[in-house]
């Protein structure tokens, strides 16, 4: 491949497309499963108790449907849609196969008897320890071996783009990584660094614990490691949506790339300030000094900055875009993007807001005034705009047109899958509005708080409204899995000639402009670990040799 | 690829003026913020816990103070708590204090993970078996402020409360 020619778009091949659509199958299936369990909780918040009449599928307990939710939503539907998508991101990119197919597709296996391995226990009522699971509540081992096989499983589909681009990288020693490979490849690169806290956890003290070899945990360092995982994890979701907003988006609306460079140096600001910023989960935590956890809260504005670099590059691409197209004036031009494809208006409003997620991300993030907000319905009215909008809003854009695009099919009723958008925005602003508002009066997250005693009455018109803004999301989601589950088993193909295209952005400067240490690993990934051994170190030292397993196991 | 490729040396880290004034507001602004909290929390005394004690959840219970939980008076309106959080409830489950207190909190598990968040105060904190938390509140308003668990500890979570009464009339 020592060609001189510019080479053609790569596609996709039969056996490609269909790697990359399993993960799609598991991912929109455990989004389906996963999303019945959310308007249940928050039905039951107004008073409507909708478990009860799940007794007969012994899906009866409240903290059960939660563990579900959680699970399913924020770490199974993101985990395979981000696989697959990287897959995509680093074979049309690179335009050349995965180096290793084998390699890949036992990583997706793995992860796949992972679920399975996990799911079991939790239907089962073993595992109503939610996705946090803290010790010492105790749940059965399957529970925590399979999440292990799902994490080792993604690590291992992410060696298999290392592989693909390290190949592709000895045939092209001089060129730009492509940049929805390069933040394919940041993105894994974070996530195997990211999870070796939730690694050291799981198997140093949990499954030891649960095997029944050891007499008990250590739970405060047990949520230490935790949160050296948990917060970058939420740029593991993330930052494929940006791949898009970056690099797709901005071709969908007709325009390009506003600034390469800028795109880069976010990237990297989220590998190396995402892991070490983990005690801002910790800040009302007793066991760590508050010079410590001061020292990630400022660690956590820092990487706050990357994501206002986006703001503005994502904005002025839009705006590049929609001057093309036609539009004017200081906010006239935002009538002019393409809002009548589903796939657009899906990220558009994604993005929207994400900037109210962003704010109250920094409100989180900003040591005492957390005191307010810590553990209340504050926190998931905020990440339901970040990972269930930001994250989830965007997977469902990228997928009105991934999926026509692997199935070879058109996208059924486009005119719903615009409505549906549109009512996932509607109903998180209503539902997520009405959470962060019970946070500031003080209401406990994930509680069943249609039994709690404590409840005073100027909570219940915000409580009607999670539950009004739960139905609306259900509607969504059921017209989304519907529009895919149709789109997918339809007889009608696309006329020749008019396959969906993968949308890759030009950048508005040719990325071989872009200064080499913007392409280069080595600095990056010294800094990143140097960082983390700054931030980390000293407490990690500290924790783990004042570690004590005294703390026996209890069941939920 | 193509021979007309820009080379290594015309290579320059790209920005709009417009983008660096963007990042310059960008910094000013989390600069800002990390001042505030910082003034905030360690001059002006709004403080997130800290490390305190070490105990053992299993024997914590058995010995002073806090095999007797409840209130203790150190006289001029300073009180203390050790309480004892369990599944599902908090010991003592009732304090009452005159309205001008200063009431320190010890709060320790003797099995898993709970929450302590006293409403309408800046007192919200993680229990932890195997460590205390420690908080302190001024008290001038009467009232009732219930105090809830907000860390999921099981099945019956959601009735794990108690309630701090503020009397009005205190002898300060």
């Amino acid at each position: 491949m020592t060609t001189l020619q510019p080479q053609p778009t790569y596609q996709l091949t039969g056996q490609e497309k269909r790697f990359i659509g399993l993960h799609l199958v598991v991912a929109i299936f455990a989004l389906a499963v996963g999303s019945i369990f959310g308007p249940l909780q928050a039905f039951e918040w107004s008073g409507l108790d909708l478990y009860q009449y799940l007794e007969p599928i012994g899906l009866d307990d409240y903290y059960k449907g939660l563990t579900a939710h959680g699970v399913l939503n924020a770490l199974v539907w993101t985990t395979f849609f981000i696989t697959g998508f990287l897959t995509l991101t680093t074979i049309v990119g690179l335009k050349r196969p995965l180096r290793y197919p084998a390699l890949n597709r036992a990583g997706f296996w793995l992860m796949v008897v992972g679920l399975v391995m996990a799911a079991v226990p939790i239907l089962a009522g073993w595992a109503s320890v939610l996705y946090t699971f803290y010790p010492p509540l105790e749940a059965s081992w399957a529970f925590y071996l399979g999440l292990t096989f799902v994490v080792v499983g993604s690590w291992i589909e992410g060696y298999g783009f290392f592989f693909t681009y390290l190949a592709w990288r000895k045939e092209n020693p001089d060129t730009r990584t492509p940049f929805i490979t390069f933040g394919g490849l940041i993105t894994m690169a974070l996530w195997q660094i990211a999870t070796l806290g939730i690694a050291v956890e799981i198997l140093t003290m949990l499954l030891p614990f649960a095997f029944g070899l050891t007499s008990g945990t250590d739970p405060e360092l047990g949520r230490t490691f935790f949160w050296f995982t948990g917060h970058p994890l939420v740029y593991f979701w993330l930052l494929p949506a940006y791949i898009s907003w970056y690099g797709m988006l901005p071709k969908q609306a007709g325009g390009k790339l506003f600034s390469d460079s800028l795109a880069r140096l976010a990237f990297w600001l989220f590998l190396l300030l995402s892991v070490p910023v983990g005690f801002h989960h910790q800040f009302v935590d007793p066991g760590i000094p508050t010079g410590w956890k001061y020292i990630h809260a400022a660690l956590t504005y820092g990487v706050a900055f990357p994501s206002l670099l986006t703001l503005f590059t994502v904005v002025a691409s839009l705006e590049y875009a929609a001057h093309r197209r036609g539009g004017s004036g200081l906010f006239g031009w935002i009538r002019a993007l393409p809002w009548n494809d589903p796939s657009v208006s899906a990220q558009l409003l994604a993005g929207i807001l994400f900037m109210f997620g962003g704010i109250g991300g920094i409100t989180n993030a900003s040591y005492d005034v957390n005191l307010v907000v810590h553990n209340t319905a504050w926190i998931p009215g905020h990440f339901h705009l970040t990972v269930a909008t930001a994250v989830t809003l965007s997977f469902m854009g990228i997928s009105y047109w991934l999926v026509p695009h692997l199935t070879g099919k058109p996208l059924w009723k486009p005119r719903w899958a615009l409505i549906q958008t549109w009512l996932w925005f509607v109903g998180m602003i209503i539902f997520s509005n009405a959470m962060h508002v019970l946070g500031l009066l003080g209401a406990p997250r994930r509680t069943e708080l249609g039994t709690a005693p404590y409840v005073p009455d100027e909570w219940n018109g915000h409580l009607l409204r999670v539950s009004i803004g739960g139905a609306i999301l259900l509607v969504s989601v059921t017209m989304y899995v519907v529009t895919m589950i149709r789109t997918a088993a339809q007889k009608e193909r696309v006329a020749a000639g008019g396959e969906v295209e993968i949308p890759v952005a030009e950048s508005l400067r040719d990325p071989q402009l872009t200064p080499l240490w913007l392409d280069s690993w080595r600095p990056w990934i010294i800094g990143t670990v140097l960082l983390i051994l700054l931030a980390y170190g000293p407490q990690l030292v500290e924790q783990i040799s004042n570690a004590s397993l005294s703390s026996p196991g209890f069941g939920p | 690829m193509s021979t007309d490729t820009p080379t290594e040396e015309t290579a320059s880290f790209h920005a709009d003026p417009y983008e660096r004034k963007w990042i310059m507001f960008s910094l000013v602004l989390l600069a800002a913020f990390a001042v505030t909290v910082a003034v905030a929390g360690f001059a002006l005394g709004f403080q997130v816990p800290g490390d305190e004690t070490r105990v053992d959840p299993r024997t914590v219970a058995d010995a002073p103070p806090w095999s007797q939980p409840g209130l203790r008076d150190l006289g001029n309106g300073e009180y203390e708590v050790y309480m004892l959080a369990q599944q599902y409830l908090f010991q003592p489950r009732e304090i009452r204090v005159p309205a001008g207190s200063t009431v320190t909190f010890y709060v320790t598990s003797v099995d898993v993970q709970h929450g302590f968040k006293l409403q309408d105060t800046n007192i919200n904190m993680q229990i932890v078996p195997g460590h205390v938390s420690k908080l302190t509140a001024e008290f001038d308003t009467p009232g009732e402020y219930p105090y809830i668990c907000h860390e999921y500890c099981g099945v019956a979570h959601a009735a794990m409360f108690g309630s701090l009464i503020v009397e009005a009339g205190g002898d300060s």
